[in-house]
């Protein structure tokens, strides 16, 4: 099963420390690969404005990159940065990368005042635009994200080797939060994009477990005809999709999250003070209930950080740390390389009706339970 | 020798090796008590004397001789209105093991002869084919690369599904906040026991399901739901709180209507819903038929109709002209007359033109559900052609409507239901479980709980079904007391208990490989796989061999 490492800490900082978690955990999964997601990024040698979106990627080709740069071109993009990874090529199992790319780019000039809500659709439709063309030329080019402060990469190997590759360990990349996730797919083949964190519009989850739930909720979120919903090379994909479906499309906030993947029991609602709601809210979304076991972990824009656990997870993944600085692993020995100094009485493992949540302020986690009143105005 | 002339023989005579089945009767054991013959619901053995020579051989003189005696014995009728239908009563009072049916090996002549006095065959039961496609589903996936596996004994299984129209969640919410009507649901058992009527059941029966459906969910709170059929339902019942548990059924007669509606004030909770009857598996495009046998003084007070009269339900619902019509005015007048607190669905016959009507469905607010009942559904009463030759099977059936409302994002917004074959060869929890992951939403189960909870002895191979005539050996489907007298409601009910907490600990069992547990694993594909590519296409699932 895949290992899950996360960090968020107030002080920008390297990968290399989150992938020698992964490193710790290394028994128990099969070192297929390696999944990045850095945010609130700082580049050694560039001065990041965090509102420019940043293109993440791999072009497997020359032509590839061309297209790219055209289609960039075309749509009024200006590129203001190219990270130049320090490569050591002979560390990569893969033959065909021509160039992982992390790219700034200044929006185009047509963009001014449009609403946010308009500039996210923009972002997400190029990135599905360029995932597109890359698929229509034999997946040549692989682009994974495309948004303000948020750097992606995977990769196929074991975290640290990987790591090594892309010179991580240089720490010309620092990020507030990374997320790490070593691949293995539990059900389906092995592709680039099945890799953990998945990304949309800001919103990225990773996931262990096995989602059995799958094919029901991939028919039901790729019937809503909305252009972010596609891919599904892996189960966990849908989690992504579902948190952005409950945030952005259904406007419910995140603590509306569990009671939408993983509702209470019926004889659990009705002592609930929301439970009328609630029931409603089950019976409108359980073509989005999870039936795990699965832990998921997420990030949010605004640098929240969350964790999840369903019912039948039974080995809880652990957050522990200290104020201004916290770390989520699937295995307790994931958080003990991540933050060996921390207060071990502040660790935390949530079961069941829990989600962990910790605020961008960084101060202490929050622990929210279903079963507590859910702060709703609708629901008032 | 007699004159070859001087045989006695029409069109139509036959000799009991002719008859579909052949009763072995064993006069060595046979002590002439009389019980078989008395039993036989159809008068198909009687009890009969006649003279038989005895041969005197005695070889010392030149003279042969007979003597004669009276000899006393069974024997099998070869008209064909007394033929044996191998229900083996017979054999089940027989006390000597004497005497029991054996079907034909040879082939049936009987069949050529069927239709006498200008009249088509009619019967009750289910399609006479034994094959059934849902047999041969297998659940592919099993889930163990991850945590521990599930336990099926162990684990908390969340099995029940929701009757109801869903709203999409962008709905729901705004019409919450609005403080707008959110169409009623109900959490109920996937498993339902469908259709009978209150006349085509005895009322020993009726009370037998009654009385187990009431233990289900007030003692083991397994929420399973029962449905009336046509013919409305006892006064005393929709007066009950047992109401919750039934769902009433509307057909083109409107039987028993009056007394329902009139009941409404006086009602101590809401139906659990109401199905408008279009069209039944069995006889797809035909309408009830209770046949006059059955009319008895009850059943005429319950439907408001004179006594030994034939009950026909037009094969059309005549007041209405398509099913929009119907989903505007009789789906809309069911919900108000219920204050929209109780979901309101039709019931049509697997057919072509299912996904049109789905899609009508779709697309009308007040649409609760919609069931589809496929070639294989049973009936009480039906044209043999209809019953064998007349339909759609429900697999493809339901899996194109599902697969439909997929497209649209819609998936269960419209719960589908789907019957015709449930359990036909007693599969019954891996038949449902495979239409749930083919895309339904729930089953319901008819001639399987008749068959299971009642001992119903109608066959695939013909055997007894002669529902339609009043003289069902077990006493489930007569209005005669001495019949219905033979079934005990305490035993029934004592069945049904057992039937479902016996379906329930199996869905567990298929649901836990799966890694099936939090919620009913509806429209999960991914799981089914079947050893026919030809199907497997169809059906958009895996092709396993
Ligand atoms: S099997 Fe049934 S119908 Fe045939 S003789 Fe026996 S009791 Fe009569
Ligand atoms: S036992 Fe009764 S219900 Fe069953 S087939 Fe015979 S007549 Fe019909």
């Amino acid at each position: 099963m895949c290992r899950l490492a996360m960090k968020t800490a107030s002080e920008p900082f390297g990968p290399h420390g989150v992938l020698t978690a992964m490193e710790a955990m290394q028994e128990g999964y099969d070192g297929s690969g390696l999944g990045l997601l850095l945010r609130g990024v700082r580049f050694a040698d560039y001065n990041y404005q965090a509102d420019a979106p940043i293109l993440s990627g791999i072009a497997h080709s020359e032509a590839a990159l061309h297209r790219l740069d055209e289609r960039m071109q075309a749509k009024g993009f200006a590129l203001k940065y190219d990270h130049e990874f320090d490569l050591r090529p002979g560390l990569i199992e893969a033959r065909d990368r021509h160039k992982y790319f992390v790219r700034v780019y200044s929006p185009p000039a047509s963009w001014k005042g449009l609403p946010k809500e308009a500039v996210a659709d923009e972002l997400m439709l190029t990135r599905v635009g360029l995932r597109q063309d890359g698929e229509a030329h034999g997946n040549d080019l692989t682009a994974f994200s495309f948004w303000p402060d948020v750097v992606m990469i995977k990769e196929v190997g074991w975290p640290l080797q990987v790591g090594a590759a892309l010179g991580l360990a240089d720490d010309r990349i620092k990020a507030r939060v990374v997320m790490a996730q070593g691949r293995q797919n539990t059900n389906y083949g092995i592709n680039l994009y099945a890799c953990h964190p998945f990304f949309i519009q800001g919103i990225a989850t990773m996931t262990n477990g096995e989602n059995t739930a799958f094919v029901p909720i991939k028919e039901y979120l790729s019937g809503s005809q909305y252009p972010g919903y596609i891919g599904y090379q892996s189960d966990s994909e849908v989690f992504t999709h579902i948190l952005h479906y409950t945030l952005r499309r259904l406007g419910l906030p995140l603590e509306a999250y569990k009671h939408v993947i993983t509702p209470l029991k019926t004889e659990e609602l009705d002592s609930h003070p929301q439970g009328a709601f609630l029931k409603g809210l089950r019976t409108a979304c359980r073509r989005l209930i999870i039936d795990g076991p699965n832990c998921v972990m997420g990030s949010l824009p605004d640098e929240t950080v969350l964790l999840v656990m369903d019912h039948k997870k039974l080995r809880p993944a652990t957050i522990g740390g200290k104020p201004g600085e916290w770390a989520l692993a699937s295995e307790m020995c994931g958080v003990d390389a991540m933050i060996p100094d921390r207060d071990r009485s502040l660790d935390f493992q949530p079961m069941r009706e829990n989600t962990v949540v910790v605020p961008p302020h960084r101060q202490e986690y929050a622990i929210w339970s279903q079963l507590q009143p859910l702060p709703l105005p609708q629901a008032a | 020798m007699v004159a070859v002339a001087a045989v006695a023989t029409t069109p139509s005579s036959l000799t009991y090796h002719d008859l579909p089945w052949i009763i072995d009767h064993r006069e060595d054991r046979c002590t002439l008590c009389g019980r078989c013959t008395s039993v036989c619901p159809v008068e198909a053995i009687h009890l009969t004397y006649r003279r038989q020579r005895l041969p005197n051989l005695d070889l010392l003189k030149k003279e042969r001789g007979s003597t004669f005696r009276t000899f006393v014995g069974i024997r099998q009728r070869t008209e064909l209105s007394r033929r044996c239908i191998g229900c083996g009563m017979c054999s089940m009072v027989c006390p000597n093991e004497a005497i029991g049916p054996r079907p034909n090996a040879n082939d049936e002549r009987a069949r050529f002869h069927i239709h006498q006095k200008m009249d088509a065959w009619k019967r009750g039961g289910r399609r006479n084919v034994r094959e059934s496609l849902l047999d041969r589903i297998v659940f592919t996936r099993i889930s163990m690369l991850t945590d521990p596996a599930l336990d099926a004994g162990r684990h908390e299984f969340f099995l029940n599904t929701i009757l109801g129209r869903i709203l999409s969640p962008e709905e729901f919410l705004r019409r919450h906040a609005k403080g707008e009507w959110i169409p009623p649901t109900r959490e109920i058992f996937p498993f339902i026991i469908g259709s009978m009527s209150f006349g085509a059941l005895s009322p020993n029966m009726w009370l037998g399901l009654l009385q187990g459906v009431a233990y289900l969910n007030e003692v083991l709170k397994i929420p399973v739901v029962m449905a009336t059929g046509e013919g409305g339902c006892p006064p005393w019942v929709l007066r009950s709180p047992f109401l919750k548990y039934i769902i009433l059924q509307i057909a083109s007669g409107y039987f028993g209507w009056d007394e329902i509606i009139r009941a409404i004030p006086q009602m101590q909770c809401d139906p659990a819903a109401i199905e408008i009857k279009y069209g039944q598996g069995a006889k797809p495009g035909d309408g009830g038929l209770l046949m006059w046998f059955k009319v008895s003084k009850l059943i005429a007070r319950l439907r408001g109709v004179p006594e030994r009269v034939d009950l026909p339900s037009p094969p059309v619902h005549q007041t209405l002209y398509s099913i929009e019509e119907s989903v505007m005015k009789m789906i809309q007048t069911m919900s108000m007359a219920w204050g929209f607190r109780v979901p309101v669905y039709p019931k049509i016959s697997g057919s072509t033109s299912a996904k049109s009507v789905l899609n009508n469905l779709v697309r009308n607010p007040y649409a609760a559900g919609l069931l589809i009942d496929g070639i294989d559904g049973g009936t009480g009463a039906a044209y043999n052609v209809s019953m064998d030759a007349t339909g759609h099977p429900i697999a493809s059936n339901l899996r194109e409507c599902y697969l439909d409302l997929v497209a649209q994002g819609r998936q269960n917004e419209i719960p589908l239901f789907a019957a015709g074959g449930v359990g036909k060869n007693g599969n019954v929890a891996q038949n449902g479980m495979a239409l749930i992951m083919l895309g339904a939403s729930g089953v319901h189960l008819g001639k399987y709980i008749m068959q299971a909870a009642a001992g119903c002895l109608g066959s695939e191979r013909n055997r007894c079904n002669v529902c339609n005539i009043g003289l069902c050996p077990k006493g489930i489907t007569s209005q005669n007391p001495k019949l219905y007298r033979r079934l005990d409601p305490d035993d029934v009910a004592q069945r049904v208990v057992d039937v479902f907490g016996g379906i329930r600990t199996e869905i567990k069992k298929i649901m836990a490989p799966l890694g099936r547990s939090q919620s009913l694993p509806i429209g999960m594909s991914d799981a089914l796989g079947i050893d026919d590519e030809a199907v497997a296409k169809r059906l958009a699932i895996r092709y396993v061999c």
